[in-house]
């Protein structure tokens, strides 16, 4: 008897506990977005949001954002911001377009240069923010327009047209860009778990993301307790900047064509899924999984209000919304967590 | 007595054609407080950078051991155990208490094939360090730096210097953002470092906060040292005066204080 009674003692106020434990984390304010996303179309658009093909839909623009929305989180976690990916992902497209499918060479050649030039711009954007007391906003913004100026200025130069179309062989489709199940899930989303699955382990159980979370608390502080905070924030920017390649690469792969524009969308939507995500826009607080249900939860709104009766129109007036809602109650939130103290007597 | 763990000798720093620090001599040794006061651009910040390694003297050596070295680089001074603590010590708000504690530090475990973060150790670790300190409030390593009060801040930041293997402390204005009480809380930390066997120098413009800890004095006006003396040579007052250049300020001050004292810590009405 009183061995039950000592058990469910501790099991029973742990159970309000833990529900006050993950209000307090970073995710929480995501995680009540994308279940409340979910919740509002399924309703409002019945049993088709719930299909294979609407689930497909967003999880495909889910995809190709998340996998960019994550360093973008890391970065701003660590205090900066790298806007250049919205022409990093035409720039890659491009690039895959022109080596292989212009000039015919093949795609095992295409894809590293895509890559290749992900990382050289990201390397120009960390150095400068390094070495220059430039905000990165400013930094990246001239990576943006010069990238998005080379892209076209080259594209025209080489091939005379702003799309270029490129025919992947078989393998590189299947590993980059083909639908499976049904033909209506992209490849991309299961690169986006990995990349996701890969970046929790980075940032939540490597050491390396103390270091992110130290270096957006305070910069000189971090540096003084022996983080390279330089190199750690070159290597943000190569991750951010050869995602968005990544994504462009994929992108030209699975429609068979590239064009010069269409990236910029990413600028905006990635910064939104991570302070949706419950990411502090000044940097030191966030998480992967809150970025992750933040993308989520924009891709829900972005393809839901297909499905519903609403006109398309309405979809940016419920990011809108939604975005100052997540950031009120993220405020919230990170408060509780700051205020937590643990009542007395607990143990 | 013993040798001093660190001295300045005859150090002197200027930036461009502005001399800010002239010809300091001190020395701190082991297990002893020394009081650095000085009213505001008296030069204490530069004295400190000049110790932390944030900048380099422009004449005169730093000895440590009796040894004359060079910091290079905050980083060389922190290896060689000089550790410094800001006004509001942890630095890191939004970061757990073991987490901060460990920064650049981190324990780590093996999982499988990886290495991840070993949560557990390093919550243990930090909470008993701090509690070795008398901050027993603290018993969860997973609560936010940002949560905790001045002092216990303080003490976090304390405790890790010496967890760290810190031998020389420096506290920058330690207790002046913090209240009456919170202040008794960092001065008692203060002097457990001290019997510890730190070698502590305390930086503030409060006579009374140094006087109630520290061994030995040292004024600074203007760059340059106006006074030094160990404990008990100078009564409070002649100390305030020297840091203030005026009798008034130190009568007007006890006035002050005295009223405060005799009233539950509210200061006196306005004249009208």
């Amino acid at each position: 008897m009183t061995e039950t009674a000592r058990m469910s003692g501790p099991a029973g106020t742990s159970g309000s506990g833990r529900l006050g434990a993950l209000l307090r984390r970073p995710e929480a304010g995501a995680l009540l977005g994308t279940v409340g996303m979910l919740v509002f179309f399924t309703i409002f658009g019945g049993l088709g949001f719930l299909t294979v093909a609407s689930t497909a839909s967003w999880m495909n623009v889910a995809a190709g954002l998340g996998i960019i929305a994550i360093p973008i989180g890391l970065l701003m976690i660590a205090g900066e911001l790298d806007i250049s990916v919205g022409s990093m992902v035409p720039a890659g497209s491009m690039t895959v377009a022109i080596i292989s499918g212009h000039y015919g060479l093949p795609i095992w050649l295409g894809i590293p240069a895509a890559l290749l030039l992900g990382v050289v711009v990201g390397l120009v954007n960390g150095i400068l923010v390094v070495r220059t007391a430039v905000p990165s906003f400013i930094v990246t913004l001239g990576t943006l327009f010069s990238v998005a100026g080379l892209v076209l200025g080259f594209s025209v130069l080489i091939t005379g047209t702003t799309s270029v179309a490129i025919t992947a062989p078989d393998l590189a489709k299947a590993i980059f860009g083909s639908f499976y199940i049904q033909g209506q899930f992209q490849v991309l989303i299961l690169w986006w778990l990995l990349a996701t699955c890969a970046y929790i382990y980075f940032l939540h159980y490597s050491r390396y993301g103390n270091w992110v979370f130290a270096m957006g608390g305070d910069k000189v502080s971090a540096r003084n307790a022996g983080i390279p905070t330089e190199r750690l924030t070159i290597v943000l920017f190569v991750l951010s900047a050869t995602s968005a390649a990544f994504v462009g690469m994929c992108q030209a792969i699975l429609f068979n064509s590239a064009q010069v524009s269409g990236g910029q969308s990413y600028i905006f939507n990635s910064i939104i899924a991570v302070v949706v995500g419950g990411v502090l826009l000044t940097g030191g607080f966030g998480s992967v999984i809150g970025i992750f249900l933040g993308t989520v939860t924009f891709a829900v709104v972005n393809q839901g209000i297909y499905y519903t009766s609403f006109d398309r129109n309405w979809s940016s007036l419920i990011i809108g919304v939604m975005l100052l809602l997540a950031v009120l109650m993220n405020n919230t939130f990170r408060k509780m967590a700051l205020n937590y103290t643990p009542r007395k007597g607990n143990r | 007595m013993s040798a001093p763990i660190l001295a300045l000798r005859g150090v002197s720093k200027s930036f461009g054609p502005i001399d800010v620090l002239h010809d300091i001599t001190l020395e701190v040794r082991a297990g002893e407080v020394l009081c650095l006061l000085g009213d505001n651009g008296a030069g204490k910040s530069t004295l400190i950078k000049i110790l932390s390694g944030v900048h380099q003297p422009t004449s005169g050596t730093i000895e440590m051991d009796g040894r004359t070295v060079t910091f290079d680089t905050p980083r060389a001074a922190a290896d060689r155990g000089i550790a410094t603590v800001h006004q509001f010590g942890g630095t890191f708000p939004l970061m757990s208490i073991g987490r901060s504690f460990f920064v650049g530090a981190e324990p780590t475990k093996r999982w499988g094939p990886l290495r991840i973060y070993d949560r557990r150790t390093a919550n243990e670790i930090a909470v008993k360090a701090v509690r070795d300190f008398g901050i027993t409030r603290i018993d969860d390593g997973d609560r936010l730096v940002g949560g905790l009060s001045g002092g216990e801040r303080q003490a976090l930041a304390i405790a890790r210097a010496l967890h760290f293997g810190a031998r020389v402390l420096i506290l920058d204005e330690p207790t002046a953002a913090l209240g009456v009480k919170q202040a008794t809380h960092v001065l008692r930390i203060v002097n457990e470092a001290k019997r510890r066997g730190l070698a502590v120098i305390f930086i503030t413009h409060q006579v009374m906060h140094a006087m109630s800890v520290g061994d030995h004095f040292t004024v600074l006006i203007r760059g340059a040292v106006a006074a030094d003396f160990r404990k008990g040579e100078k009564t409070r007052e002649e100390i305030t005066d020297l840091m203030a250049g005026g009798a008034s300020m130190a009568s007007l001050e006890a006035e002050i204080e005295g009223y405060m004292a005799s009233h539950e810590g509210h200061p006196p009405p306005p004249h009208a």
